[in-house]
C-alpha cells in the first residue's frame, strides 16, 4: 500500500494543474467539483493508508528518486509515513476535504473560483509534502509552497489595496522566519552531514552533548522558522491581516494546513529540541506569552474573523508552550482537535458572514440564532471545544492534556499562564457568540438574514462539530512510536488538574455569560473611559506591535531603501560620464554660428600662439 | 638703395592689416568685412613688396601677383555668397546667418 503514499499530494496538485490549464472552460460546477474531488481522493487514500498503517503500525518510507546530486549532498524525494505524519496527513486530507466542501457553498456568486480552487488544491498538496518528506529540504519545498498559497489566497479579492498588503505581509512575516529555518537547515547540514530526518534525529546525540552551544543555536534557527509560520510572537503580526482572503481560506490557513506547520517541524525535530534545552524552555515561554496577548487581544476585537485569528494565534500558544514542556503528544493532540473545532468555528463564521450579506462586524450582528441555527450549533460546539467545556468537548482532552504535560514537568508559570488564557478564551467566546446571536440586529444585513441551504453548507459543519465533541477526542494519533513518551506523574494531581482546569473553563464561561448577557451597559461605559477605554485601544491594536514594527523597521528601512535609489558609488561612477556632458555643452556652445565671434577667436588664438612662441624664443 | 626705409613699410603694412583685421571683426555688414579682407590681404602684399624691394629679391612682386589673384578670386566668391545670403535674408547683417550653431 505504501505505493499509494505520493498519490496524497498528486492528486491536490493534479487538481491544481487541471484548474489551472483549463482557465475558465470548466464552468463553475466543473471547476468546484474538480477541486473538490482531488482533495476527496486524497483524502480516500489517506483512510486506506491510515486502515493499513493501524494494521501495523511501522514507519514506512518511499523514496521516489534522487532529486540533486552535489558531492555528499544527495537529498532524495522520499516520503515517510508514521505516527506522526499520518496523523498531520489525516487532518490536512480530511479537515480539508470539508472545507473545500464547504467553499463549494461559500463560494457561489463569488469571481475567480478557478484560481481559488487551483491555489487550494496547491495549498493541500505543499502541505501534504511538507508533513511527508523524510528529509528536511522536502520540507522546505512544502514549507515554501504553503508560504506562496497562503499569499496568493489571502490576496483573492485582489482589487482592493489592503487585501494586497495583508498578502504581502504575509509573505514577508513569514519570509523572515524562513530565513532562520534555511541557515537552521545549512547548519544542521554542515554539522550532522545530512538532511534526511531519521539520520538526523540518530546523529545529533551522537555529535552533541545536552546544551552544546552549536545544537542550541540550530534549534534556536528552526524555532525561528516554526514561529514565522505559526504565528507566534514576536512574528505573529501576519495572522490577524489574513482574514482578507475568503473565509474558507481561513479556515485552511487555521485548521488544517499552514500554522502548523511550526508545531509539526519542533515535534518532528525534537530530538534536536531535545538537546538544546534553553531553546525548548525559550519555546514554552514564546507560547505562553502568545497565547495570553493573542487571548487579549481577541477580546478587543470587533471582527469575527479577528477575534478567530487572535484565538487561533492562542490555540497555537497553547501547542507551544506543550513543546516547550517537551509534550510533544500533547502538542500534536491538540493540533488535532483544534483543527477540528476551528474549522467549525471558521466555516459557522464562514455561513454568518454570508447569511448577512458579508457583515462581519459584531457589534452590527446580533440576535441570529433563529435565523442562522446551524451556524449557531457550529458556534456553540466549536466554541464550547475551543473554551475546553469539561468533558463532552475534544478540545478538553487536549487543552488538559497540555496542561498535565506542564505540570508534570515542573513548570509552574507555564501552567499558570495556561490557566488564565483558558479562563480568557472562555470570555473572548462568549463575547463572540453573544455579539453575534443574541441581543439586537444592529443592521440591514443581519435583519435579512438567509441560512444557507444545500448539502454543502450543511454536512462539512455537521461533521465537523461532531468531530469536535468527545467523538474527536476519541481518535488518539497513533505517536507513540514516533515522539518521545510524555511525562508521568500521579494520578492524583492529574485528578486534581483536570478538576481545575475543568472548573476555569466552567468559571470563564459563567462569567463571560453573566458579563456579555446581563451587563452590557456596564461594559460598554467600562470600555469608553479611563483605564478601560486604554486597555480597549491597546488590545484592539493587539499591543501595538503593528505600529511598533513599523515605527522600527518598516520606515527606517523604507528611508534606507529611497536613499538607496539615489546611489551614492553610482554617482562616482557617473562622473566621468557627466564630464563629457559638460565638456559637450561647452563646446557646442562655441559653436554659435556667429561668423564674427569665429573671427575673434582665431585672432586671439594666434595671438596665443605667437606670445608663446616669442616667449618661448 | 634709397627711398622708404622697411620699417616705415612694415609699419604702415601693419597698421592697415590691424585695420582691416579690426573691420573684419567688428563690421556687422558683409561688404565692410569683404573690404576689411581686402584691406588685409592688400596689407600683406605690402609687405610682401617692401621686403622685396629692401633685399632686392624679386619674388616679393611675384608673391604680390599671387596675393591679387588670390584677392581676386575671393572676391568673386565672396560676392556670390554675398549676393546668395541677401537674396535670402534680405538684410547685409552677417549675425542673422547663423543657422550652423551647434
Amino acid at each position: 500500500m505504501t505505493w499509494t503514499l505520493p498519490l496524497t499530494f498528486l492528486l491536490p496538485l493534479a487538481g491544481t494543474l487541471i484548474l489551472a490549464f483549463s482557465g475558465a472552460r470548466l464552468g463553475r460546477r466543473g471547476t468546484t467539483w474538480v477541486g473538490v474531488t482531488s482533495v476527496a481522493l486524497a483524502a480516500l487514500v489517506t483512510a486506506l493508508l491510515a486502515h493499513h498503517y493501524l494494521a501495523a503500525p511501522e514507519a514506512r518510507t518511499l523514496t521516489l528518486w534522487r532529486w540533486i546530486a552535489v558531492g555528499d549532498f544527495q537529498p532524495t524525494i522520499g516520503l515517510r509515513l508514521d505516527g506522526l505524519s499520518l496523523t498531520l496527513l489525516g487532518v490536512i486530507t480530511g479537515v480539508g476535504l470539508l472545507i473545500h466542501w464547504f467553499a463549494a457553498w461559500y463560494m457561489q456568486g463569488e469571481e475567480g473560483v478557478t484560481r481559488f480552487y487551483a491555489y487550494m488544491n496547491l495549498f493541500v498538496a505543499s502541505m501534504v509534502l511538507l508533513v511527508l518528506g523524510d528529509n528536511l529540504l522536502l520540507l522546505f519545498l512544502g514549507w515554501e509552497g504553503v508560504g506562496l498559497c497562503s499569499y496568493l489566497l489571502i490576496g483573492h479579492y485582489y482589487r482592493t489595496a489592503a487585501n494586497v498588503r495583508a498578502a504581502f505581509k504575509a509573505f514577508l512575516v513569514t519570509r523572515i522566519g524562513d530565513a532562520f529555518l534555511a541557515i537552521g537547515l545549512f547548519l544542521l547540514f554542515r554539522e550532522l552531514g545530512t538532511l534526511n530526518i531519521a539520520e538526523i534525529l540518530q546523529r545529533a546525540p551522537e555529535r552533541w552533548s545536552a546544551g552544546d552551544p552549536l545544537v542550541e543555536l540550530a534549534a534556536l534557527l528552526l524555532l525561528g522558522g516554526a514561529l514565522g509560520k505559526s504565528a507566534q510572537l514576536p512574528l505573529h503580526t501576519w495572522l490577524a491581516d489574513a482574514m482578507a482572503g475568503p473565509t474558507p481560506v481561513s479556515a485552511l490557513i487555521h485548521a488544517a494546513t499552514m500554522v502548523t506547520a511550526g508545531v509539526y517541524l519542533v515535534a518532528r525535530l525534537h530530538g534536536v529540541f531535545l538537546l538544546a534545552p534553553a531553546v525548548l524552555w525559550l519555546t514554552g515561554v514564546i507560547g505562553a506569552l502568545t497565547l495570553l496577548a493573542a487571548g487579549f487581544a481577541a477580546l478587543a476585537q470587533t471582527d469575527i474573523k479577528r477575534v478567530l485569528a487572535y484565538s487561533t494565534m492562542s490555540q497555537i500558544g497553547y501547542m507551544f508552550l506543550a513543546l516547550g514542556v517537551a509534550g510533544f503528544e500533547a502538542a500534536i493532540f491538540h493540533l488535532m482537535t483544534h483543527a477540528f473545532f476551528k474549522a467549525l468555528l471558521f466555516l459557522s463564521a464562514g455561513a454568518v458572514i454570508v447569511g448577512c450579506h458579508h457583515e462581519q462586524d459584531i457589534r452590527r450582528l446580533g440576535g441570529l440564532w433563529r435565523r442562522l441555527p446551524l451556524a449557531y450549533v457550529g458556534f456553540l460546539v466549536g466554541g464550547a471545544a475551543l473554551a475546553a467545556l469539561p468533558l463532552v468537548t475534544a478540545g478538553f482532552y487536549s487543552k488538559d492534556a497540555i496542561l498535565w504535560q506542564a505540570l508534570a514537568a515542573g513548570h509552574g508559570a507555564l501552567l499558570l499562564a495556561g490557566l488564565l488564557g483558558s479562563l480568557l478564551t472562555s470570555l473572548y467566546l462568549l463575547r463572540l457568540i453573544v455579539g453575534i446571536f443574541h441581543g439586537e440586529a444592529g443592521s440591514e444585513g443581519a435583519r435579512r438574514a438567509e441560512a444557507g441551504q444545500g448539502l454543502a453548507h450543511g454536512l462539512p459543519l455537521v461533521v465537523l462539530a461532531l468531530l469536535s465533541t468527545f467523538l474527536g477526542a476519541w481518535l488518539e494519533p497513533p505517536l507513540g512510536s514516533v515522539l518521545p513518551a510524555p511525562h508521568e506523574g500521579s494520578e492524583g494531581w492529574h485528578l486534581a488538574l483536570e478538576l481545575l482546569a475543568g472548573g476555569v473553563a466552567l468559571l470563564g464561561i459563567a462569567l463571560g455569560a453573566w458579563l456579555f448577557l446581563n451587563r452590557r451597559a456596564w461594559l460598554a461605559d467600562v470600555a469608553a473611559r479611563g483605564l478601560g477605554a486604554r486597555l480597549w485601544r491597546l488590545w484592539h491594536h493587539a499591543w501595538g506591535f503593528d505600529a511598533a514594527y513599523e515605527r522600527l523597521l518598516v520606515r527606517p528601512y523604507r528611508g534606507l531603501v529611497s536613499g538607496l535609489r539615489h546611489d551614492a558609488i553610482d554617482a562616482l561612477g557617473l562622473l566621468p560620464a557627466r564630464l563629457a556632458w559638460w565638456l559637450h555643452v561647452a563646446l557646442s556652445r562655441t559653436q554659435g554660428g556667429k561668423l564674427r565671434l569665429y573671427a575673434v577667436s582665431m585672432v586671439v588664438g594666434a595671438t596665443l600662439i605667437l606670445l608663446v612662441m616669442a616667449v618661448a624664443a | 638703395m634709397n627711398g622708404v626705409p622697411m620699417a616705415h613699410g612694415l609699419v604702415l603694412a601693419a597698421v592697415l592689416f590691424t585695420l582691416g583685421l579690426a573691420g573684419l571683426m567688428f563690421r556687422r555688414n558683409m561688404i565692410f568685412m569683404l573690404l576689411s579682407l581686402e584691406i588685409m590681404l592688400n596689407a600683406a602684399g605690402l609687405a610682401f613688396i617692401v621686403a622685396g624691394m629692401a633685399w632686392d629679391q624679386a619674388e616679393g612682386q611675384a608673391m604680390f601677383l599671387l596675393v591679387i589673384t588670390l584677392a581676386a578670386a575671393e572676391a568673386s566668391v565672396g560676392l556670390a555668397l554675398l549676393n546668395q545670403l541677401y537674396r535670402r535674408f534680405k538684410t547685409l547683417d552677417i549675425d542673422t546667418a547663423s543657422g550652423m550653431r551647434g
